[in-house]
């Protein structure tokens, strides 16, 4: 690549199950402004812009980002619309990433949103596929038998899936900005209704409004903060829908995704070499699925680390620290706060959620039912 | 900057319907002749990026299917626009200037006939204040071309002669939807649908679906004798609101082709995407276009013009020039957004 590639500013709103004080273009400025204030930086510093959003149909405006471009302060400049399902935030920012790697643009703006409240995720989620019989259930009810499956595979202890709420609940309490704050037991994660079965409603994520901006930069430009985040890596992978050979349990996509990931990092041994990691959980039970996918755990054996707490802040591979897409979930955003927040860790500004001397974080998302990754491995050293 | 080339362009004939086929069906002959026509399979192919509308199938993820139209097995790096093919074209000349890979494959689609398109633009409007009073696009170009008349920049005639002129250009071009001899004077005769709007000033509706494949320096090279180099490439925005922006001008497009180097050299071809005909008068000005350019050897959007994918083919049909030798240097060009809020420039060579 031509360029190095830098984080230098972080910005996302308070995220609530309806932000009615901000409309779309508000919310997306709200972050956008905090990520230049944290770069030291004014709209006319900004190249160009990139932003991602979930289906247009979620909030009914079509090609939002000819809308949204005054808000942003593009006018006179590139803004460039990404779209690919849930792992959107994330292929956003690495869109973004390659626009300062390959040498087109110095200083990119980029953002992500969602403004579930002037949505209905769970219709725009139920799509009517001509030819194919309706679900009509939503993300849980397609991924509710892939669930099952790791289960029966991996012979899985029952309340893996709870204990990944709890903790990621916990995590949550530490994060001002997440939009749950549950300070739930075990118990009363257990006692939650069964909504499609292992799936418990307090094993689900919420419906959110909020966004998430980065400002990213070439080297030149990375010292205008003391502490940058280094994009080590990026990565997206795609598979087939419809395709015999597809595991959706441990989908090839996502495997290819991180080997080429660590590869691009340098990156042999990721338990040993990842300080921790932000990953696209929007339902319990893929925690222990992805510390798999994603080469923290031999097959099979993902749940154990979470029964064991290793995936805690503190513990030996810390997920969510920001408390996930369990606490926090404007779909099209949740990508990049997962890049975000391995950003931050890296950079040492996590706050309370900080895991002490992380240099090294994964960042991922996931969309669709399982066929799109996109991944990124920041650095706190060059 | 590494060396990006357009190597080869594959459409389907824009129609008023391509009856029964979903997304698979309309990608796969267009992506897998575009590969073939330069030995190419999708293992070769080091990155895959598409433009789309949810809102012409009427349901969200539209795009998610069309991956099934590819040999997307073991998992592919791939990556969607919500935007026209030539926008996923950019994202792919973006992801090659990565160094990491050689070749790259784009395609969109777009079948105009599943929706009421017109009303459906409306939808890019401002939801608030502007989508309720239900300015469709043909309207809103209305508005524009209202204003270029008023302006004094262009009169009704100069909007006939600019589609007899695409139109009979796409005698020549099997893939169009409209063509022949169209008489400037029973064009003004029409009735207006939304004055000064005829039926003839707007573009056809039509069906179709587009691929090219880029490649990197020497692999450029080994596969075409005569690589469509894409020496610049650059896109702008507007301020959204119709009322903040004189429509008589395109500033975006002027910034773009600075950016793109337009100025630098004689540009032979150029294919515009002005859906409208007094959009093209609009972006010669704006790109400073003058007579000696022939512009829409195609017959461009007023000919055939298929959501998603009409910005795409403006990019294939200026390579096609190229890689032919026809013209030594081409300008391609995609607008998106009511009255060419944004624009995409590229100029493309032949040396």
């Amino acid at each position: 690549m031509a360029e190095q590639c830098a984080v230098i500013g972080i910005g996302q709103t308070k995220h609530r199950e309806s932000r009615r004080d901000l409309s779309l273009p508000g919310l997306v400025r709200d972050a956008a402004l905090r990520a230049l204030q944290e770069a030291d930086m004014i709209w006319k510093d900004i190249d160009s812009i990139v932003i991602g959003t979930a289906p247009d149909m979620f909030e009914g405006v079509m090609m939002p980002e000819l809308w949204l471009s005054d808000a942003l302060g593009a006018a006179g400049k590139p803004i460039f619309r990404v779209h690919t399902a849930g792992s959107v935030g994330g292929s956003t920012a690495v869109v973004a990433s390659h626009l300062i790697q390959g040498g087109v643009h110095e200083k990119v703006l980029t953002v992500a949103f969602e403004k579930q409240s002037e949505a209905n995720a769970m219709w725009a989620l139920s799509p009517v596929v001509p030819f194919q019989p309706q679900l009509v259930a939503g993300a849980g009810g397609y991924f509710a038998p892939l669930i099952r499956s790791y289960i029966r595979r991996s012979d899985a202890h029952p309340d893996t899936g709870c204990m990944v709420a709890v903790k990621d609940r916990q995590h949550g309490l530490l994060n001002p900005n997440a939009h749950l704050h549950l300070d739930q037991t075990l118990e009363q994660v257990k006692s939650s209704p069964m909504l499609w079965d292992p799936i418990r409603y307090s094993e689900t994520c919420p419906s959110s409004d909020g966004a998430v901006a980065m400002v990213l930069v070439s080297e030149k430009h990375a010292d205008r903060v003391k502490n940058p985040a280094w994009v080590k890596g990026t990565s997206v992978r795609t598979e087939r829908t419809f395709f015999a050979g597809r595991d959706q349990v441990s989908p090839a996509a996502g495997k290819l995704c991180a080997k080429d990931v660590y590869d691009e990092a340098g990156i042999t041994s990721p338990l040993k070499e990842i300080d921790c990691a932000e990953v696209y959980v929007p339902f319990s039970w893929f925690e222990p699925m992805w510390l798999e996918n994603l080469g923290f755990a031999e097959e099979g054996e993902g749940w154990r680390m979470t029964m064991g707490g290793k995936t805690k802040i503190g513990g030996a591979m810390p997920f969510n620290m920001s408390g996930g897409v369990m606490c926090t979930n404007p779909i099209g955003a949740s990508g990049m706060l997962r890049f975000a927040e391995a950003a931050r860790q890296v950079r040492g500004t996590a706050e309370q959620h900080q895991v002490d001397g992380a240099k090294v974080a994964l960042g991922h998302a996931y969309g669709g039912g399982s066929q799109f990754f996109a991944m990124w491995i920041v650095g706190s050293e060059r | 900057m590494r060396d990006v080339a357009i190597v080869s362009f594959s459409q389907l004939p824009s129609v008023k319907a391509i009856e029964a086929a979903d997304e698979p069906e309309l990608v796969q002959p267009v992506t897998s002749d575009a590969m073939k026509q330069v030995g190419l399979t999708q293992d070769d192919i080091g990155f895959t990026c598409s433009g789309s509308t949810d809102y012409l199938p009427g349901r969200p993820f539209s795009f998610v299917a069309a991956v099934d139209g590819l040999k997307a097995w073991p998992p592919i790096r791939e990556s969607h626009v919500e935007m026209d093919g030539a926008f996923a074209l950019y994202e792919a000349w973006v992801r090659l200037m990565h160094g990491d890979i050689e070749t790259a494959l784009v395609f969109s689609f777009g079948k105009c006939s599943l929706a009421p398109v017109p009303d459906v633009l409306n939808l890019q409007n401002d939801p608030y204040y502007v989508q309720p009073l239900g300015l469709d696009s043909i309207s809103a170009a209305a508005l524009q071309a209202q204003a270029m008349i008023d302006g004094g920049k262009a009169t009704e005639r100069d909007f006939a002669e600019v589609v007899a002129r695409n139109r009979k250009n796409a005698i020549d071009n099997p893939n169009a939807h409209i063509k022949g001899d169209f008489s400037v004077d029973a064009m003004l005769d029409e009735p207006y649908i939304s004055s000064p709007l005829r039926k003839s000033f707007c573009p056809p509706l039509s069906d179709s679906a587009a691929a090219i494949v880029l490649a990197v320096g020497d692999t450029a090279k080994k596969l075409v004798k005569r690589p469509a180099w894409i020496r610049g490439f650059d896109h702008r925005t507007e301020p959204h609101a119709l009322g903040q922006r004189d429509l008589t001008i395109s500033p975006s497009s002027k910034l773009a082709a600075e950016k793109a180097g337009v100025g630098r050299g004689k540009v032979d071809v150029a294919e515009l995407h002005a859906p409208f005909a007094h959009q093209e008068i609009i972006l010669r000005e704006a790109m400073g276009l003058g007579d000696g350019v022939r512009v829409n050897p195609s017959g461009g959007a007023l000919a055939a013009n298929s959501l998603m994918t009409a910005g795409l083919i403006r990019f294939g049909e200026a390579a096609n020039r190229v890689l032919c030798g026809d013209a030594d240097r081409a300008l391609a060009h995609t607008t998106n957004g009511v009255c060419l809020q944004h624009n995409l420039i590229a100029v493309l060579e032949g040396e």
